[in-house]
């Protein structure tokens, strides 16, 4: 196990995944719904606690995999379970541990339906998700990857909107679909190395034939492409995120679609870097048209949750700009990115439910002029929109910089397209501000409205925090995830080199 | 015949489930002694498991050398042991049955059990063929056993069929079977193994093996054999769709390795066959279910895409590819236990269902709607259920044989598969509960229940032991 290092005193890895869905019983044994949701965010909590930990152990000066576990599961294929984080992942699992006790904290007065059925989704969401970025065996992979879709089906489908049912069974088709190929993909792969393993940091910079790296590299895209989602396989996004409830939203822009992402950095460039130099052209065209698409969208819409999602679309689309342009700038902006928008995003779509909480409507012309009613709200809201269009100062602004400086390096005619995409998203987040803050300002709709309780300024501040912490001092985020940004370029460059 | 007493007690639990006949055939004598029967059908199953169970690792050849007792047999023997037990729990009451031929309807589920129970450990063509007949026709009687409500004919019209089409399989069965014993001169099967190796390109070799597995993949539901199922499913009874659909395809599976086993590797124009026939039976399913608006139709066509599934284990010919169907047609018996429970728990007369009856069982049973829900991902292939575990080593060691182009053809045929599973969990968890009281439940289906999901789960998430067995059970085959 070359690729694996075993600095932790107990299994925190395990720990941190089945901590949550441990949690799940208890929620039925009790059948008080108040304590449903205390027990949830407890558990949460104490996950978000332990990873931690992660943070203050974790060697930064590391490409390999670190806090590993290693245990036979099926030994007559080598199928094992094994986990391990490098810092490309270590990132993201702190994002997710950060964004489980909000999705707790957001939904404890909009879900009074079947409480228990929903906090149980929402903690065996964080099991998979945790599973999805620990997972270095394959066959525990595809089952995290997949097992995730049945909670995030049931939360659009059971507590949605008023077209849940179309817009759950489009999320569910959709993103199966694209991923049938990926298991087909790995027993190729499997096959094709000697030993034959599913251990997925030995299946990296392996040199393939190309033909077969392109094979593998197509399964691999539409999988990752659909979870991003990229443009044109973005269209079930703004459905499911319209339709969920606020956790659900808050769950799919913070954590589900960073998995397209994340998938693309550990699987695509390290195991396909010669399919990845052949199709990256197109994927970065792509890139390009998602940013314009999902902002001049964006810029019309009416519904806020709309807004946000497609201001989504155009914000993963600068993520595989970054990634595709195979540069440590791009790479590192493009990992930046995506935990801004995780924490960004996020609080938008909180913004938008808490909103939506108070006027049941989710109309930006609703909610004109709510600033003299809502003033912290307001606040929050302001700083939230600034660092989703990354105004500099805050976290968005480090990543979509880099990315666009590591365009600038890599192609002029990619960045005269890319820097429209930045300007629309500060228009159409402008314009949302405006709206919400000045518009109508003898609106008497919001006559009654009431600003923020103490619980919702709780679920908003720690996003508060992190929008400044990383957007004045984005170096120990970057210092994380250096080691193994600059190893899994050394890696693509290696294999594109003929 | 039988030696000594060790090895009467090889086949203690046929011996065992013949005293459960009787004592069924006795209190279906007298009047409404329906409640003694089924306590009698119940306690035999059991105890004919735990006997199963007791005699795991007994090796034994009885009755001039006809009847084999294995591991290969006792596994297959317990799982079809507890689809008995299970579906006789679903069909407590048997409420779509005649009020009174519930006692018969008992004992030809329990003959058929017994004719299962000889046919997995018959290793003689004759007997095997007895046995396989002692099935069917048990099995074609249950159909018709369906109370006649105002008139409706429709399990009459659906018996017919199946006897039909059952009768002519086997005439195809033993046609094929013919050429074997011309050619090879014997009807036992370890010793025409023997005998078939030179005869590799025989045309009457071929031949009579490609028709001999007719008969299985009458049971199995395998293309083009698979006419029957919608409509035997419609027709008959929620109690008897969940029997034919379950345990008699096990003991269906175990013939079909049987005469695998018959087949050289060498022989290219079989595994084509093999290779085309389970291709035809995947896409024809979930083609067909995609339009079904019958549950059972539904699980119907469905189970001739798993049985589609399945043949890819049998292609490779290899222990392992058979060892990892036996562990597919495990995980798709407690599949099908769990969503037949829930039909026949939800149907409040016996009545069929319609897909969208289950709309809204998420509000009045949340219990009944876990159960579907898992069953239906679980076929769906979906982690980290048995279905998808079962389905992702199936591949995996096809790919591994060199069949590339059936394990991406299967991939694809998960992603059809998926909006049809997929629209039943839909409607059960978000559509409109319908009127009518609630459905209750005893405590006996809520621990059935929950048992039968720990098993898809368990089954799939730790397969090691069973497949090792599997393995194991195959290895001493040979």
């Amino acid at each position: 196990m070359d690729f694996l290092v075993f600095n932790a005193d107990f299994p925190i890895l395990s720990l941190l995944i089945f901590t949550p869905l441990a949690g799940v019983p208890l929620l039925f044994l009790l059948p008080v719904n108040p304590f449903a949701k205390a027990w949830a965010l407890l558990v949460t909590v104490i996950n978000a606690g332990l990873s931690l930990y992660l943070l203050r152990v974790f060697d930064r000066d590391s490409f390999l995999f670190q806090f590993a576990e290693h245990h036979p599961w099926i030994p007559s294929l080598d199928i094992n379970y094994t986990l391990g984080i490098d810092g490309i992942s270590l990132l993201l699992v702190l994002l997710t541990t950060l964004i489980m006790p909000l999705c707790v904290l957001c939904s404890w007065r909009y879900i009074q339906d079947r409480v228990r059925e929903f906090m149980a989704c929402i903690l065996v969401m964080e099991t998979a998700m945790l599973g999805v970025f620990m997972a270095l065996d394959f066959v525990l992979f595809y089952i995290m990857w997949e097992a995730m879709l049945i909670p995030m089906f049931l939360l659009i489908g059971i507590w949605g909107g008023p077209r849940k049912i179309y817009a759950a069974v489009k999320f569910f088709l959709y993103t199966l679909t694209g991923s049938v190929m990926l298991p087909v993909a790995f027993i190729a792969l499997y096959f094709r190395q000697e030993p034959h393993t599913f251990f997925i940091p030995a299946l990296m910079g392996q040199g393939f034939p190309a033909d077969f790296q392109i094979l593998i590299f197509l399964a691999f895209f539409t999988a990752f492409a659909v979870k991003v989602p990229m443009f044109p396989f973005h269209t079930w996004l703004p459905a499911a995120h319209v339709e969920a409830p606020t956790a659900g939203s808050v769950l799919l822009a913070s954590v589900l679609l960073k998995m397209g992402g994340y998938g693309f950095l550990r699987f695509c460039l390290p195991m396909t870097p010669q399919a990845v130099h052949l199709f990256g052209p197109y994927i970065l065209a792509l890139s390009i048209i998602g940013i314009l698409y999902g902002g001049l969208t964006a810029l019309s819409q009416d519904d806020m949750k709309k807004l946000v999602a497609y201001s989504s679309v155009g914000h993963m689309g600068f993520v595989t700009l970054g990634i595709f342009i195979l540069s440590v700038r791009g790479l590192e902006g493009a990992l930046l990115q995506m935990i801004s928008h995780g924490i960004s995003t996020g609080a938008l779509f909180l913004c938008v439910g808490m909103i939506y909480e108070r006027t049941h409507s989710r109309e930006l012309s609703h909610a004109l002029g709510i600033m003299k009613r809502m003033p912290i709200f307001i606040t929050f809201l302001a700083v939230f929109c600034l660092s989703s269009f990354a105004f500099p100062g805050t976290n968005g602004f480090v990543g979509e910089f880099l990315i666009l400086a590591g365009t600038f390096a890599h192609s002029r005619l990619l960045l005269v397209f890319a820097v429209p995409g930045a300007i629309l998203a500060a228009a159409y987040m402008l314009r949302m501000l405006q709206k919400i803050m000045f518009g109508g300002v003898d609106n008497p709709d919001v006559s009654h409205l009431e600003d923020l309780d103490i619980r919702e300024t709780l679920t908003l501040l720690p996003l508060l925090v992190f929008v400044f912490w990383i957007g004045l001092s984005p170096g120990p985020v970057i210092g994380i995830m250096h080691a193994s940004v600059t190893h899994l370029l050394e890696q693509v460059q290696r294999g594109m080199a003929p | 015949m039988i030696g000594n007493v060790n090895q009467a007690m090889a086949i203690a639990p046929e011996l065992i489930l013949c005293v459960g006949i009787l004592a069924v055939f006795l209190t279906s004598l007298g009047e409404s002694l329906f409640a003694k029967a089924r306590k009698a059908a119940l306690v035999s199953a059991i105890l004919a498991m735990l006997a199963t169970a007791a005699t795991f690792t007994e090796n034994s050849t009885l009755f001039f050398g006809t009847y084999q007792v294995n591991l290969f047999s006792q596994l297959f023997k317990l799982m079809m042991l507890f689809g008995l037990s299970v579906t006789l729990l679903c069909g407590w009451e048997l409420k779509d049955i005649r009020e009174n031929a519930r006692s018969e309807y008992l004992f030809f589920l329990m003959t058929c059990t017994l004719g299962l129970l000889v046919l997995v450990s018959s290793i003689e063509l004759i007997t095997l063929v007895v046995a396989l007949e002692l099935t069917s026709f048990s099995l074609y009687l249950l159909v018709p056993l369906r109370d006649e409500k105002h008139g409706l004919r429709i399990q009459m019209e659906s018996a017919v069929k199946y006897v039909l089409f059952g009768l002519m399989s086997t005439g195809i069965m033993l046609w094929g079977m013919s050429y074997l014993f011309g050619i090879t001169g014997t009807t036992d099967l370890p010793e025409m193994v023997i005998r078939l190796k030179p005869l590799l390109h025989n045309p009457f070799a071929v031949i009579g093996i490609a028709l001999s597995l007719a008969g299985v993949f009458f049971k199995l539901a395998i293309f083009p054999f698979h006419f029957w199922i919608p409509d035997v499913y419609e027709g008959s009874s929620n109690e008897t769709a969940a029997i034919i659909s379950t345990f008699p395809k096990v003991g269906g599976m175990a013939v079909l390795i049987r005469f695998a086993l018959l087949i050289l590797p060498e022989e290219k124009s079989l595994i084509d066959l093999l290779v085309i026939l389970s291709v035809c039976s995947m896409f024809f399913g979930n083609l067909a279910a995609l339009v079904q608006t019958d549950i059972k139709r539904l699980l119907g066509y469905s189970s001739i895409a798993h049985a589609g599934y399945l043949m890819i284990g049998i292609i490779t010919l290899g222990e392992k590819g058979f060892a990892l169907s036996i562990y597919y047609m495990a995980g798709f018996l407690v599949m099908y236990l769990a969503c037949f429970l829930v039909i026949c728990k939800v149907s409040r007369r016996g009545e069929n269902l319609a897909i969208e009856d289950f709309s809204g069982l998420y509000k009045s049973s949340p219990l009944m709607a876990l159960t579907l829900g898992t069953g239906m991902f679980a076929l769906a292939g979906i982690p980290p259920f048995v279905g998808f575990m079962s389905k992702f080593l199936l591949l995996t060691s096809a790919w591994e044989d060199g069949f590339r182009a059936i394990v991406i053809i299967a991939a694809l045929n998960t992603a059809i598969s998926l909006y049809y599973y997929l629209s039943v969990v839909r409607i059960a968890y978000t559509g409109h509960p319908r009127e009518g009281a609630p459905v209750t439940l005893d405590g006996g289906t809520k621990i059935l229940s929950i048992l039968l999901i720990a098993l898809v789960v368990l089954l799939g998430i730790v397969p090691n032991s069973f497949i090792d067995m599997a393995t194991l059970s195959i290895l001493g085959l040979r």
